[in-house]
């Protein structure tokens, strides 16, 4: 059964609105799309729900960063540990749909050759 | 008039109280306002809008470090974001493409030695301990220092490079006209 949910975090403030979470769960994937700024007051509500969707050991688990249009090092951060939880488990975890700024953080961090990074969330599902 | 009024574009002194001087909380949740302030001033004083994430992108590392390790995570303690325009002459002023930006951090959290403020080793993969590598990264200088009685102050100079920076007002300035 699906379990499409989306859950709000706190308000991020700037230009627009709250930063959410949305996972959809598509048969042996799960899809994390998280929406707004991933910053220090964001970063918490991201990192409680890779945690819950990780409890479940998908075989494959997709954050998709298309809805990102900011990441500092709190959200670096916050992958870096699903990432750690992923090989624990098992768990094929793939980064994909990054915009420029985002990737910048990742190149400056020497992070993008460490994670598998795809370019959007079709490409996600076979790499 | 007053003595400390000048034309608009003439040279401050470097003793000049900073341009805009901003006062926020040790709350995560004003980060985003302080980089959208960060990044709206120094795009209107010419820089390309890679040079103005990038920019944000320190102020937000550098408030974050501020919050975690300053302040250990208290909410309301008081942080301090200063900015000056520079000129070519290293003095700062109002004007409309100065030659770089410095913005200050100061906070009235525990004092460390400058000298042990680093960013971890990039080759061991861990959360956390990024935020002075980016700033280092991002940033032409970066120097920490105690303030005199209480706290610390981290000073951060980003220069313009000319032929991106110009490029892009230009295209600003057009696009401005067209529209």
């Amino acid at each position: 059964m699906a379990d499409n949910s989306t859950r709000p975090g706190f308000a991020t403030g700037g230009s627009d609105s709250a930063f959410r979470v949305t996972v959809n769960n598509t048969g042996s994937a799960v899809v994390v799309l998280p929406s707004g700024e991933i910053d220090l007051n964001a970063s918490p509500v991201l990192r409680q729900e890779l945690k819950r969707v990780q409890t479940a050991r998908p075989e494959r688990l997709i954050v998709d960063l298309s809805g990102v249009p900011y990441m500092d090092s709190s959200g670096v951060a916050t992958l870096v540990e699903a990432m750690q939880i992923a090989r624990k488990n098992s768990t094929r975890l793939v980064l994909c749909g990054m915009q420029d700024k985002v990737r910048s953080i990742f190149e400056i961090a020497r992070l993008d050759t460490v994670f598998t990074i795809a370019p959007d969330s079709q490409a996600a599902m076979t790499v | 008039m007053g003595d400390n009024v000048r034309n608009p574009g003439s040279c401050a002194s470097a003793v000049d109280p900073p341009q805009i001087r901003l006062q926020l909380m040790s709350n995560p949740l004003y980060l985003s306002g302080a980089r959208e302030l960060v990044s709206a001033v120094a795009k209107r004083l010419g820089f390309a809008d890679e040079a103005c994430g990038k920019i944000a992108l320190a102020v937000d590392e550098a408030l974050c470090n501020v919050i975690r390790h300053g302040y250990g995570r208290d909410p309301n303690r008081p942080i301090w974001v200063s900015i000056w325009p520079v000129h070519e002459c290293g003095c700062g002023g109002p004007d409309v493409h100065p030659g770089a930006l410095k913005i200050v951090i100061e906070d009235e959290a525990r004092q460390v030695d400058p000298s042990v403020i680093r960013s971890r080793d990039l080759e061991e993969i861990r959360p956390g301990g990024l935020g002075v590598h980016i700033i280092r990264a991002v940033m032409d200088e970066v120097k920490y220092e105690k303030r005199d009685n209480v706290g610390m102050r981290l000073t951060m100079i980003k220069r313009r490079r000319e032929e991106a920076d110009n490029d892009q007002a230009e295209g600003d300035r057009k696009e401005s006209e067209g529209g």
